[in-house]
C-alpha cells in the first residue's frame, strides 16, 4: 500500500486518543514514572512522554504478555475438561508513541510465532493491535537502527507514523490498511499533507556495521571459543536483555492452580543457565559464553537464514537495560570487524 | 478461527500401565474423543508433549509403532515434577497429549537393507517404535540386529519384549550391562555399549545404523561405527533436546538454524556434523 | 589511578595473580567491569566515583574462577562481600587479593584478616541519603508498605538481574527454580513476583552487604536495596550482627544454639 501523507495538530491528537478510549480501545503509550519511561495504559495525550529517546521495555507485551493463559482446565474424578481462551474479549489495542524500530520489531515477532504452525493467541492479539509510531528526533549512543535496516523515520511496520514538525504539528504517514481505517474513523481530526522537510526533523544515528556482514562473519565464528569467552566475560547471565528486547520471544509453559487451573505461557530467556538443561543433567549450553553466542547467533544468523528476518531492530534497550554494560553495538561492531 | 490451538492437548485415557524398570513405566493412551483418534496419524520417530493438568508438560517420543493402531504409548523415567505426577496417575485417568511433532525415521528408504539398532538405557523407547514398525513389516528388510545396554539388569526396559526379540530367529539381539551391573544369572554381555559394538563388529555393507542413548554413549558410538565403515549418512539418531512448545516457537531446542522439534528429532550423523555441537 | 595500574601490571607480570578484575570506562559515562589478564592491558583500568559495581559477584562465576587467582579492585561494600562470602565458606583465602585504591596509592590486602582490619576501620554505615530513604520506608504503616511494594513488584519482569548481579546469590539452583514442590510460581504475575522478591529478601537477611547492585541492576527500577537494608538493620537491632565484618561468623538466621533464649526454637 502506498503511504498516504496527512497532518495532525497536537490538539487533534489529544482528541484522537480520547476517541480511541471512547471506542473502548486500550491505549498503551510511553509514560514517565520517576526517572524511567515505559509503556503504560493512558487515557489522554498529557500522560504521554514525547521527549525520551526510548522506553525501558518494548511494546511486545501488547501481543506477547509476560504471562498469558493459553487455556484453562477443570478436573474431576480423573476426567478433564479443557476450555479455550476466549479470543473475543482480547482488547482492541493502540500502541501509541512507539518508535519506528519498535514497529519494525513486530515483523520479527510475527516470524517467530507464525513461521510454521500459527499461534492462535499471538495472531489474535496482533490482529487487534494498531501501531501509531512517533519518529525519533533524538538518538543516543545505544541506538543503531540504521545498521539493521531501519531508520529514525522509517515507516515500515507502523500503521501510522507521526513526525513532530514543531509548533504542535505532526506529519502523519498512513502506511497500512489498519492505519487507513483509523484515519477514516477520525478523518476530520487530520489535516492535509504538509510541505515539510521530514528528514531535517529526524535523529541521525550513524550506521556502524552492515547486518549482512555480521551474519557472514558469524557463520565462521561459532567455534572461536576464546572470542565468545572474551565478549561475554562480564555478562552475569540474567534475562534483562531478553525481557526488554522487542523481538526476543523465548517462552516457558507452566501450569498453575492445581488440577483445575490454567496453562500459562511466560517469558523466558536463552541467557539463563537452566534454559536448555536436560532432565538427565546434560546441558548443551552450560557456559555463559555459549549462551551469549546463542543470543547473537539467533538474532543475526539463524533468524535471517531461517525466517528471513533479522532478530534485532537496533533499539538499544538491551544495552541500556544491562546491569553490567554488555553493550551490544560494541560487540556487533567487533564481530563485523573480526576476521574468522 | 476454528483451527485447533497448537497448545491445546488431546485428552487421552490411560488404558494400561506397564512397569518397565525402577521408576520407569509405559503408559498406553487412547483418545477420549474417538473422532480425534480416527484423525490421528503419526509415523515412527515422532514425539509429543504429554501433560498432567496442573503440573505441566513434558516431551517424549511416541514409543509405540504406527502399525499398532488405536493407541499410543510413552515410556518415561520418573525424574521431575511432571514425570512424578505422570507416574502417580492410575488407569483410566486423563493425560493431555499434543502431537505428533517432528520428523520421522525414513524407514521406507531403508527397504531391502540391513538394520542395526543400538540403544542405551532409557533411550530404547524411540527405538522400540521403529523396531516394531520394521518387525511388523519384516519382509521389507534384511538382517535386523539390536544392541541394547543399560547400567544394570534392572534398568533394562521392555524386558518382555527383549525376551520376545531374543526368541525370534529373524532378529539378532545383543544385550549388555555396565560392569558391575550384572546379576549372577545374567546371560548377556558385560561392558559399555560402544565396546560391545566394537567386539560384535557388525558388517556395515548396505546397513543402516540407528543409535539412541545418552550423549556420552552416542559420542563414543559414532567413532566405532565410522571405524566399521558406516557412512555418516547411514547413521541415524534422535536428539533429546529440552523442549517446551514442540512447534518451533519457544526457542529451547534451537541448535544452529535448526529447531530440533521441527527439523528433528531424527538426524543423520552427517547432518549432526554440519550442526553446532549444542545438543 | 596510576598506582592501581602499576600494581595490576606488577601482579600480572610476577604471576602473583592471573587476572585483575577492575573497572574500565563504559557506555553512558559509567564504568564497567574489566578483566585484565595481560600486564600490557593494565593501562585500561580506571577508578573513580563512577565505579559502582560490586565486582565480588564475579568471584562466584565458574567462568571467572577458572581464570585463576584474582586481584579484585574493591570498594568498601566489595570488601564486606568478600568477608561475607568467606564466612559462608565460598572463598578460599588463597584465591584472591583485594586492591583498595586510596588517596595515597593502592592497598593490597591478601589475607582475610587484613581485609577484616581494613573493614573495621572503614565507614560501613549507610550514606545519609540511604538512611533517609530507609527511615521514610520504615515510617510507613503496614498497609502503605504493602501498597508500595505491590506497585513496585507489579513491574517486576522476573529477569533475575538482581540475583545475577548479587554476589551473595550464588546458588547453582535458586529456590525459584526448584519445582518439587514448586515453591515460587514461575510466572511474573502478582503472586509470583511477591513471593520471588520476598523470598530473595529473606534469603539475604543478615547476609546482604549493602552494595546496592540489586537496585542498580533492576531494569525497571525497583528499589530492592530498601528491602535488603531494612532486613539488615532488623538483623542488626535484633541480633547485634552486621554482615560482612568477619571472615568467620555465626549466621544470624541459620545458627542454632542450645541455650537460645527463644523457646519456640527448642
Amino acid at each position: 500500500m502506498e503511504t498516504e501523507k496527512r497532518s495532525i495538530q497536537r490538539e487533534a491528537l489529544a482528541k484522537l486518543i480520547e476517541q480511541w478510549c471512547r471506542e473502548g480501545k486500550r491505549v498503551l503509550a510511553p509514560r514517565k514514572s520517576g526517572d524511567k519511561v515505559d509503556f503504560d495504559r493512558v487515557t489522554s495525550l498529557s500522560e504521554v512522554s514525547f521527549d525520551h529517546v526510548q522506553t525501558v521495555q518494548s511494546p511486545k507485551s501488547a501481543v506477547f504478555p509476560r504471562v498469558e493463559e493459553l487455556f484453562s482446565f477443570r478436573s474431576a474424578d480423573g476426567q478433564v475438561e479443557v476450555r479455550d481462551r476466549e479470543l473475543d474479549i482480547l482488547p482492541e489495542t493502540v500502541v501509541f508513541g512507539l518508535r519506528p524500530c519498535d514497529a519494525a520489531a513486530f515483523a520479527a515477532l510475527e516470524a517467530i510465532f507464525n513461521w510454521d504452525a500459527p499461534d492462535r493467541l499471538f495472531t489474535a492479539r496482533r490482529a487487534r493491535t494498531t501501531l501509531v509510531a512517533v519518529a525519533c528526533s533524538r538518538a543516543d549512543e545505544y541506538c543503531f537502527c540504521t545498521s539493521v535496516g531501519g531508520g529514525p523515520g522509517a515507516v515500515a511496520g507502523s500503521d501510522i507514523l507521526l513526525t513532530d514538525l514543531g509548533q504542535g504539528e505532526f506529519l502523519a504517514e498512513i502506511a497500512s490498511a489498519k492505519g487507513r481505517e483509523m484515519l477514516q474513523a477520525a478523518d476530520s481530526l487530520f489535516g492535509p499533507a504538509l510541505d515539510a522537510d521530514k528528514e531535517s526533523r529526524l535523529a541521525k544515528p550513524a550506521a556502524v556495521f552492515a547486518a549482512d556482514a555480521v551474519a557472514a562473519v558469524l557463520a565462521g565464528l561459532f567455534a572461536d571459543t576464546a572470542f565468545w569467552e572474551e565478549q561475554s566475560r562480564r555478562c552475569v547471565g540474567c534475562g534483562a536483555c531478553a525481557y526488554v528486547c522487542p523481538t526476543c520471544a523465548c517462552f516457558d509453559i507452566q501450569d498453575e492452580g492445581g488440577a483445575s487451573g490454567k496453562r500459562l505461557r511466560c517469558w523466558d530467556s536463552c541467557g539463563f543457565g537452566l534454559f536448555t538443561l536436560h532432565t538427565s543433567g546434560h546441558n548443551p549450553r552450560p557456559l555463559q559464553s555459549q549462551r551469549w553466542r546463542q543470543r547473537l547467533m539467533h538474532k543475526f544468523s539463524y533468524m535471517p537464514e531461517r525466517q528471513g528476518v533479522l532478530g534485532c531492530v537496533g533499539c538499544g534497550r538491551c544495552s541500556r537495560g544491562c546491569p553490567v554494560d554488555m553493550n551490544i553495538l560494541e560487540h556487533l561492531r567487533a564481530i563485523a570487524e573480526a576476521r574468522p | 478461527m476454528n483451527a485447533r490451538d497448537v497448545f491445546k492437548p488431546f485428552l487421552m485415557r490411560i488404558e494400561q500401565i506397564t512397569e518397565e524398570a525402577p521408576d520407569v513405566r509405559t503408559l498406553r493412551l487412547v483418545f477420549q474423543n474417538e473422532d480425534e483418534g480416527r484423525g490421528f496419524i503419526f509415523r515412527t520417530g515422532q514425539f509429543g508433549e504429554y501433560s498432567v493438568f496442573g503440573e505441566g508438560e513434558c516431551t517424549f517420543c511416541i514409543a509405540s509403532s504406527p502399525t499398532r493402531q488405536g493407541y499410543i504409548e510413552c515410556t518415561f523415567r520418573k525424574a521431575g515434577r511432571v514425570t512424578s505426577a505422570l507416574a502417580a496417575l492410575e488407569t483410566n485417568e486423563t493425560v493431555g497429549f499434543r502431537g505428533p511433532y517432528g520428523n520421522v525415521f525414513p524407514i521406507d528408504q531403508w527397504q531391502g537393507r540391513n538394520l542395526l539398532f543400538i540403544a542405551g538405557g532409557i533411550a530404547l523407547p524411540p527405538m522400540r517404535s521403529v523396531i516394531w514398525n520394521v518387525l511388523d513389516l519384516r519382509d521389507r528388510y534384511r538382517d535386523v540386529t539390536i544392541v541394547y545396554g543399560a547400567r544394570t539388569v534392572a534398568d533394562l526396559v521392555y524386558k518382555r519384549e527383549l525376551q520376545e526379540w531374543a526368541g525370534r530367529d529373524d532378529v539378532k539381539l545383543v544385550t549388555t550391562v555396565d560392569p558391575g551391573g550384572e546379576t549372577p544369572d545374567w546371560q548377556g554381555e558385560i561392558g559399555f555399549v560402544p565396546a560391545v559394538l566394537d567386539k560384535l563388529a557388525p558388517a556395515s555393507h548396505d546397513t543402516v545404523a540407528v543409535v539412541c542413548g545418552p550423549p556420552v554413549m552416542i559420542k563414543f558410538t559414532f567413532p566405532v561405527l565410522a571405524r566399521l565403515g558406516f557412512a555418516p549418512g547411514d547413521i541415524y539418531t534422535t536428539l533429546e533436546n529440552r523442549m517446551k512448545c514442540g512447534v518451533g516457537k519457544c526457542g529451547r531446542c534451537n541448535t544452529g538454524k535448526h529447531f530440533v522439534c521441527k527439523d528433528g528429532p531424527v538426524f543423520t550423523f552427517a547432518q549432526l556434523q554440519e550442526m553446532p555441537q549444542e545438543y | 589511578m596510576n598506582a592501581l595500574r602499576e600494581k595490576a601490571r606488577e601482579l600480572l607480570a610476577t604471576k602473583t595473580v592471573q587476572v585483575v578484575i577492575g573497572y574500565a570506562p563504559g557506555s553512558g559515562g559509567a564504568a564497567r567491569a574489566l578483566f585484565v589478564r595481560e600486564a600490557a592491558q593494565a593501562g585500561e583500568l580506571v577508578f573513580d566515583e563512577t565505579c559502582l559495581q560490586n565486582l565480588a559477584a564475579y568471584l562466584m562465576k565458574p567462568e571467572v574462577r577458572r581464570l585463576g587467582r584474582a586481584a579484585l579492585v574493591a570498594r568498601p561494600a566489595t570488601l564486606r562481600t568478600i568477608l561475607q562470602l568467606a564466612a559462608e565458606n565460598q572463598l578460599a583465602e588463597s584465591s584472591l587479593l583485594a586492591l583498595v585504591p586510596g588517596a595515597d596509592g593502592v592497598l593490597s590486602l591478601s589475607t582475610f584478616s587484613a581485609i577484616e582490619a581494613h573493614v573495621a576501620a572503614q565507614d560501613n554505615d549507610l550514606s545519609a541519603a540511604e538512611k533517609s530513604e530507609l527511615e521514610k520506608f520504615a515510617a510507613m504503616g503496614l498497609d502503605e508498605r504493602r501498597e508500595f511494594w505491590q506497585e513496585q513488584f507489579s513491574r517486576c519482569l522476573k529477569c533475575y538481574a538482581c540475583r545475577a548481579a548479587c554476589p551473595l546469590c550464588y546458588c547453582t539452583r535458586c529456590t525459584v527454580e526448584c519445582n518439587q514442590p514448586q515453591w515460587i510460581p514461575v510466572p511474573a504475575h502478582d503472586l509470583g513476583n511477591l513471593e520471588w522478591n520476598v523470598m530473595r529478601a529473606m534469603h539475604l537477611a543478615g547476609r546482604c552487604t549493602n552494595c546496592g547492585d540489586c537496585s542498580r541492576a533492576c531494569p525497571v527500577g525497583i528499589p530492592l536495596y530498601l528491602l535488603n537494608q531494612k532486613l539488615c538493620s532488623d538483623v542488626l537491632s535484633s541480633f547485634n550482627q552486621r554482615s560482612g565484618m568477619a571472615a568467620r561468623a555465626d549466621h544470624s538466621l541459620s545458627t542454632f544454639k542450645p541455650d537460645d533464649p527463644e523457646d519456640f526454637i527448642r
